[in-house]
């Protein structure tokens, strides 16, 4: 077990390496430095002092690659590729726009993003097993079809439809909840309710129909048919055998997704004005901040690969007869 | 000649993708391998229904994509000059509802303005006074002799438009029993049924679009359903056109690294978990704004402004393909991996059939179904994605009318009281209607292709 973790954690360097060789190309060779420059400062004469004045105070000042001026070990870390992208992989992401320090930015909206994501991922899954068990239970009757008739059309509304209708809905006409914004300690909840709920609103369509699918793939099975061979109820079947032996395909896509919740719901978090990762990802995209969006694609990157080794190790637990070798 | 046409990027690989849309449909009909899965999809009632609907759909789109530049009237000037506006037939068609301006928000069929302005009391006693009210619109509902009839107007010519729809129901319900008869099989009646529908739906609106402004105006006075009309086309381009990125590099990637196995395979699933790693949105963020530097640095490039939004919709798509790749590889991998080791494909090998060949007679075929599947279920995540990625900033371009656009620009009404619901319902109904028919027709095109799915 520990050898398997250590060499899935071994097989992440190189993906780690190709994700910062793809945001430095990005950053930094398409766009030199300088358009860069040109695009914060803004106005259409700038001077070449003004560029030269912006891109040392960023440390943007030196070789792509390598630096000729220095001897030894300096030509390789006096660069831009060794300062901006290299140290990222010591999770040192440097300094925002703003001169603020982005892993103090990112330890403190940390929490608000977390205090959205869990219950919009726990009620969600809670939400959409509960419905899909319900569409399997009555397959091939009117419910089910109109069931799935609901998911489709469901999935078919885009997620900005829900977050405004139901701003628009919960906050300005039904005075319930405040319509944005965020407050630390138990007073979170009265801003969080209704984008959880809004969240797991729009999550019914695609999870409800994606659950039914597999329960009713698992229900083709033979150990089903041999369950009902012995007599037993329906309703036992599907809670008891069905849902346990679902778990599996559910945990793919479960588990998976658990550490990606550290980054937040972009398009939630800034609606509702939730000072969570995502909205300041979404902030630093408007403001084209791009120290702090290279920092978050590596985060993001980190965060999907534990994901992935998660899943990997979530399997042992629930299928005695998965292994990793 | 008293127009130029204006060959836009995108236009020309709409129409590309159409003609190779229908050499594979000319194929497929002749073809009886090919051509079944198809019959299976068309039998669904539901699947012809929407084919309709998106059909209706693309010929919008398909309208919106011929442009010109019209010849200005210059007396004396020696070389002649092209408007500096690009139009479409579209625009030509809808010429009605793209200049009949307002000055700022109206609601839909109203007369009146939606914010009080001082107007000037031109008759009566009280002449030459002014007075904040909703004044007058100047094309929406300016036939009326008094307001009072504007009820009695509309009622008016819906029933005319839906007299006409009458009229058409019965030319299609001949030609539905007609069509029954040549070719049994395919329910003509329900894709008779919906177009019926859309016309019931198109007539009344087209009738009251001659002095109305159907969905209101947004804020500089434009006519909501023009740009509703007008965002269609993006929603189909992103749609489309994001696919040719998408298939050429998932394919031959996802194939290779299944067929080869080796280190082949372990290059190309590098290079995927990669990529998929970066989540998705941020890469897509990351590149349309970098790609956006490129275009402000070479603004010479352009001609007009929207040969520079085009652009910049060219390479969203680009992007979009470049990043979404990876699940189609992905599919076709494991696909490729189980073929490979068919007996067919080993006797192909003792034969000493080349490895191009083998692939490109014998595996291909054999994941054509995932590559269609995967095609037509990624076109409603894609349009759904374009409105989302709009909203964030890195979406088309702000000058584009797109439902991102649209949406983005209501949003910021919501405060106003009363509020100004009607371009936020144009987008949601309009995105609804494509999105729904797209995912139905969806499901039933994996229906039909899907070997492990058997329709009961």
């Amino acid at each position: 077990m520990l050898a398997y973790i250590i060499r899935r954690i071994l097989y992440a360097i190189p993906i780690l390496i190709g994700v910062n060789l793809i945001t430095f190309g990005l950053f930094f060779v398409v766009n030199t430095p300088d358009d860069m420059a040109r695009m914060q400062l803004g106005a259409k004469r700038v001077t070449p002092e003004a560029i030269a004045k912006w891109k040392e105070e960023r440390g943007y000042d030196k070789p792509l690659l390598l630096n000729s001026k220095k001897n030894g070990l300096e030509k390789i870390t006096e660069t831009i590729f060794y300062e901006k992208s290299v140290r990222l992989f010591a999770f040192d992401f440097g300094a925002a726009e703003d001169k603020r320090d982005i892993a103090h930015e990112i330890r403190t909206r940390m929490g608000p993003s977390l205090a959205l994501a869990i219950p919009a991922l726990l009620v969600g899954l809670a939400v959409n097993i509960s419905f899909a068990l319900l569409m399997a239970f009555f397959r091939a009757t009117y419910l089910d079809l109109w069931g799935v008739v609901l998911c489709v059309a469901m999935m078919s509304v885009s997620t900005l439809f829900y977050i405004i209708g139901g701003q628009y809905v919960a906050s300005k006409l039904w005075h319930l909840v405040p319509i944005s914004g965020y407050e630390g300690g138990l007073d979170a909840a009265r801003f969080v309710i209704l984008p959880v709920a809004i969240g797991v609103l729009g999550g019914i369509g695609a999870g409800g129909r994606w659950y039914r699918t597999l329960f009713l793939e698992e229900m083709g099975k033979d150990y089903v048919r041999t369950a009902r061979a012995k007599g037993l109820a329906e309703s036992v079947v599907l809670f008891r055998h069905v849902l346990k032996n679902a778990m599996i395909p559910i945990l793919t896509g479960v588990v998976v997704v658990i550490p990606l919740l550290f980054m937040g719901s972009l398009l939630t978090e800034s609606f509702f004005g939730i000072p969570g990762l995502g909205s300041y990802t979404i902030d630093a995209i408007q403001a084209q901040d791009f120290a702090v969006v290279r920092s978050m694609v590596f985060i993001g990157s980190v965060l999907y690969i534990l994901g992935l080794l998660l899943t990997d190790l979530s399997y042992t637990l629930v299928d005695p007869r998965v292994r990793l070798e | 000649m008293p127009f130029m046409p204006v060959f836009l990027a995108t236009d020309v690989l709409l129409w590309l993708l159409i003609a190779a849309v229908a050499g594979y449909g000319w194929s497929c009909s002749r073809k009886v391998h090919l051509a079944l899965p198809w019959k299976r999809v068309f039998q669904s009632g539901v699947a012809s229904a929407c084919s309709v609907v998106l059909g209706g759909f693309v010929v919008v789109g398909i309208a919106d994509s011929l442009h010109f530049r019209v010849k200005l009237d210059q007396a004396g000037a020696g070389a002649t000059a092209y408007s500096p506006e690009v139009l479409s037939v579209l625009d030509l068609a809808l010429s009605g509802l793209r200049e009949r301006h307002e000055r700022t928000y109206s609601a839909p069929l109203s007369t009146r303005l939606y914010a009080k302005e001082l107007v000037e009391i031109k008759e009566g006693p009280d002449a030459g006074r002014q007075l904040r009210e909703y004044p007058r619109l100047r094309h929406g509902g300016s036939h009326l002799e008094s307001e009072d009839d504007r009820l009695g107007d509309i009622y008016a010519r819906v029933g005319l438009g839906l007299l006409a729809a009458s009229l058409a129901a019965v030319l299609i319900a001949l030609a539905a029993r007609r069509l029954k008869k040549t070719s049994p099989g395919i329910p003509w009646q329900s894709a008779g049924a919906m177009l019926l529908v859309i016309l019931a739906v198109a007539l009344p609106v087209f009738m009251l679009s001659r002095h109305y402004h159907v969905l209101g105006t947004d804020k500089v006075g434009q006519d909501v359903l023009y740009l509703s009309l007008k965002s269609i086309r993006i929603s189909l381009i992103i749609g489309t056109l994001t696919t040719l990125v998408l298939l050429p590099l998932g394919v031959a990637l996802g194939i290779t690294a299944g067929y080869f196995r080796g280190w082949v395979d372990d290059v190309i699933q590098y290079v995927y978990t990669t990529l998929n790693s970066i989540p998705g949105v941020l890469l897509i963020a990351a590149a349309v704004l970098m790609m956006q530097v490129v275009i402000d640095r070479n603004a010479d490039w352009f001609p007009t402004a929207a040969q520079r939004a085009d652009f910049r919709l060219l390479i969203l798509c680009a992007i979009l393909g470049l990043t979404s790749w990876t699940g189609l590889a992905r599919l076709l991998r494991g696909e490729a991996l189980k073929l490979s080791q068919l007996e067919f494909i080993q006797a192909a090998h003792a034969f000493g059939v080349s490895d191009a060949r083998v692939l490109s007679r014998h595996v291909l075929p054999n994941v054509a179904h995932i590559v269609i599947i995967t095609v037509v279920m990624d076109f409603s995540g894609l349009v759904l994605a374009e409105a989302v990625l709009s909203y964030v900033g890195v979406g088309v371009d702000p000058a584009t009318t797109s439902f991102g656009t649209m949406i983005n620009a209501a949003r910021l009404e919501m405060g106003r009281e009363p509020i100004v619901w009607w371009s936020l319902a144009a987008a949601f109904a309009f995105m609804f209607v494509l999105v729904l028919a797209a995912n139905l027709f969806a499901d039933a095109v994996r229906d039909g292709f899907d070997p492990r799915v058997r329709i009961p």
